[in-house]
């Protein structure tokens, strides 16, 4: 039994038709990827598991429950984190305050305290500037903080909307080795993409999105040689 | 560069500055002319200077509801004044009943402690359904829908109440602790303005200290900026906006028995003048801004209670008292004119960026 399972969705903005039947699946240790182009519906896909938005049909599963009757701030407590698009920090909290409220979904102190010394030592730049105001941060500061926080709740599973979205390339590695890694400690990723070639680096499996549509699946070796692929979204002829 | 800066200045600007200059002049004029005249002995400037911060403690924990709430929906809660009003108008029938229970004088404490409960309690409560009610149903709306609503809900909950308890004046009965003064480096302090200023100082400490420090204050301060992403957090936005509502409601609850303690007579309408006050004092510090309240409503107070005398006795300006209301909306109208952002609020167009 998959960990996340999507099936069949389609959401809707108002009369805008922009998922029209997604399925995949995520096993448990993961890291599945889902490349496409700009408007493809991947945000929304993320947004639809998430809880953010509701699919006018199909279901979306975790561990088997399907997710349906969830409100966005109840799914968090089943095991769903998310980074959104744009990091989306609060900006006026500090780092600190930032990592505390991704555990709002924690119980226990200890673990949340727990959870900071371990996101600290994932990102030592966070604990230098854990008292600073988020919105001083620098881009890759801020995505390591969305990061950050996102894993602050234990997730089973993670899900990344463009990490690598304006950062510079050195940055971007720094974020992809960090995805391995906490991948390593456990945590199951779903990772949403425009820059595949980095995505298929280092996902087990991918899933290509065209207009609302999941266009085709594979080990992310194949789609990295998968002609179509390559010249579509990875700039080789 | 020069004919741009013509071509911004209006008609109106120049109407208004030359107003905003005319008064600035009148205020230094008149102060001079005040000071020099030496009608008023320091001790009457003292005076009237605790009567100020007295009253200013009032209208900042009244004003921490305005400011809550508009940092978390971006919406001035005009039905605040009758939030306001609805504890201490409650809560003056229970000091009733209190004193035939002859605890009154017996137990002040014990007594006062019930009264603030009963206070801040109904406060809270009416705070909630307004938002419940008139609000939620229309957090999408355009920005003068709930504005309506807002109005509507204000004069609702004023006839509601005078409905319930009647449209006279109800009497707050004075506690024996209370009675008379103190002398502080031979400075007379009336007890009621000492307890005043001294409450309303350590209430906005615990409620500065719930915003900042505990879960749901951050929790409240996140859905402030970005409710999407604080429900993605597992924050349950609708339920910290009902609490924001409901400290905000608070706070006003625990100002209202302040009030009574200096004006120690309750009725439906009592909340408006205080309400438009704390909003101003909201204003002038920062909207969306909880130390800012807090400062907005201490100069505020000032203003008010020294102001009249200080700025309009030297101008031959009879009764000048009676003008203190005018000073506080003539502050609000030239803050919304030259720095809408108050004294320590941001421009919110350029912090949201
Ligand atoms: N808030 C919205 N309102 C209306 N249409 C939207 C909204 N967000 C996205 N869309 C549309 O849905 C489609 C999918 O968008 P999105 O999921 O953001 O794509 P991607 O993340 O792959 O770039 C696009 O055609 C986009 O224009
Ligand atoms: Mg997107």
């Amino acid at each position: 039994m998959p960990l996340l399972e999507v099936e069949h969705i389609h959401t809707y903005y108002g009369h805008i038709h922009a998922l029209k039947g997604v399925s995949l699946t995520v096993e448990k240790g993961e890291i599945v990827t889902l490349i496409g182009g700009n408007g493809a519906g991947k945000t929304t896909t993320l947004r639809t598991i998430s809880g953010m938005l509701k699919p006018r049909e199909g279901r979306v599963k975790l561990n088997d429950e399907d997710l349906g009757k969830f409100k966005a701030n109840e799914i968090v407590y089943k095991g769903i984190a998310m980074v959104p698009e744009g990091r989306g920090v609060f900006a006026r909290l500090t780092v600190k305050e930032n990592l505390e409220m991704g555990a709002f979904s924690l119980k226990s102190r200890e673990q949340l305290n727990r959870n900071m010394e371990r996101i600290f030592s994932l990102f030592p730049r966070l604990r230098d500037r854990r008292s600073q105001i988020a919105g001083t941060l620098s881009g890759g500061e801020q995505q390591m903080l969305a990061t950050g926080r996102a894993l602050m709740a234990s997730p089973n599973i993670l899900l990344m909307d463009e990490p690598s979205m304006g950062l510079a390339p050195v940055l971007v590695e720094l974020i992809f080795d960090t995805i391995q890694q906490i991948n390593k400690e456990g945590v199951t990723i779903l990772l949403v993409e425009q820059n595949a070639l980095m995505a298929l680096g280092i996902a087990h499996r991918g899933y290509v999105m065209q207009t609302g549509e999941i266009v085709l699946n594979d080990s992310a070796e194949k789609l990295r040689t998968n002609s179509m692929i390559q010249k579509a979204y990875l700039g080789m002829e | 560069m020069l004919r741009t800066w013509r071509q911004r200045i209006t008609a109106t600007d120049i109407v208004i500055w030359t107003i905003g200059i005319a008064i600035a002049v009148m205020v230094v004029y008149g102060s001079a002319k005040t000071l020099a005249l030496g009608k008023y002995t320091t001790e009457t400037w003292i005076d009237l200077a605790i009567t100020g911060l007295a009253l200013g403690g009032v209208y900042a924990l009244i004003a921490l509801g305005y400011t809550l709430v508009y940092g978390i929906l971006r919406m001035i809660n005009f039905a605040h004044s009758e939030v306001f009003m609805s504890g201490p108008f409650t809560a003056a029938f229970a000091a009733d009943a209190l004193v035939r229970l002859g605890w009154w004088n017996r137990f002040p404490v014990l007594s006062l402690l019930i009264v603030l409960a009963i206070s801040a309690g109904v406060s809270a409560l009416i705070a909630i359904l307004v938002e419940r009610i008139a609000y939620r149903p229309l957090r999408n709306a355009p920005r003068l829908v709930p504005l309506i609503t807002a109005i509507g809900a204000s004069f609702f909950l004023q006839y509601t109440f005078r409905g319930l308890y009647g449209s006279g004046l109800k009497g707050y009965p004075e506690m024996d602790i209370f009675k008379g003064f103190w002398m502080i480096a031979g400075i007379r302090v009336f007890k009621t303005q000492a307890a005043a200023i001294i409450g309303a100082i350590i209430l906005m400490l615990i409620l500065y200290a719930i915003v900042q420090r505990t879960k749901m204050g951050k929790a409240m301060r996140s859905v402030s900026e970005d409710k999407e992403v604080a429900a993605l957090m597992g924050i349950d936005v609708n339920r910290t906006i009902a609490t924001t509502f409901a400290l905000g409601g608070a706070a006003a609850g625990l100002a209202g028995i302040l009030y009574l303690l200096l004006f120690p007579v309750a009725h439906f309408y009592m909340g408006f003048f205080p309400g438009l006050k704390a909003f101003t004092a909201a204003v002038l510090g920062g909207i969306g801004n909880v130390p800012g309240a807090f400062l907005g409503a201490m100069v505020l107070g000032l203003l008010e209670s020294v102001g009249p005398s200080l700025f309009l006795d030297g101008l031959g300006i009879p009764a000048a008292y009676q003008l203190k209301d005018a000073i506080a909306f003539t502050i609000l109208v030239f803050i919304l004119i030259f720095r809408p952002s108050g004294i320590l609020g941001e421009r919110l167009t350029q912090a949201k960026a």
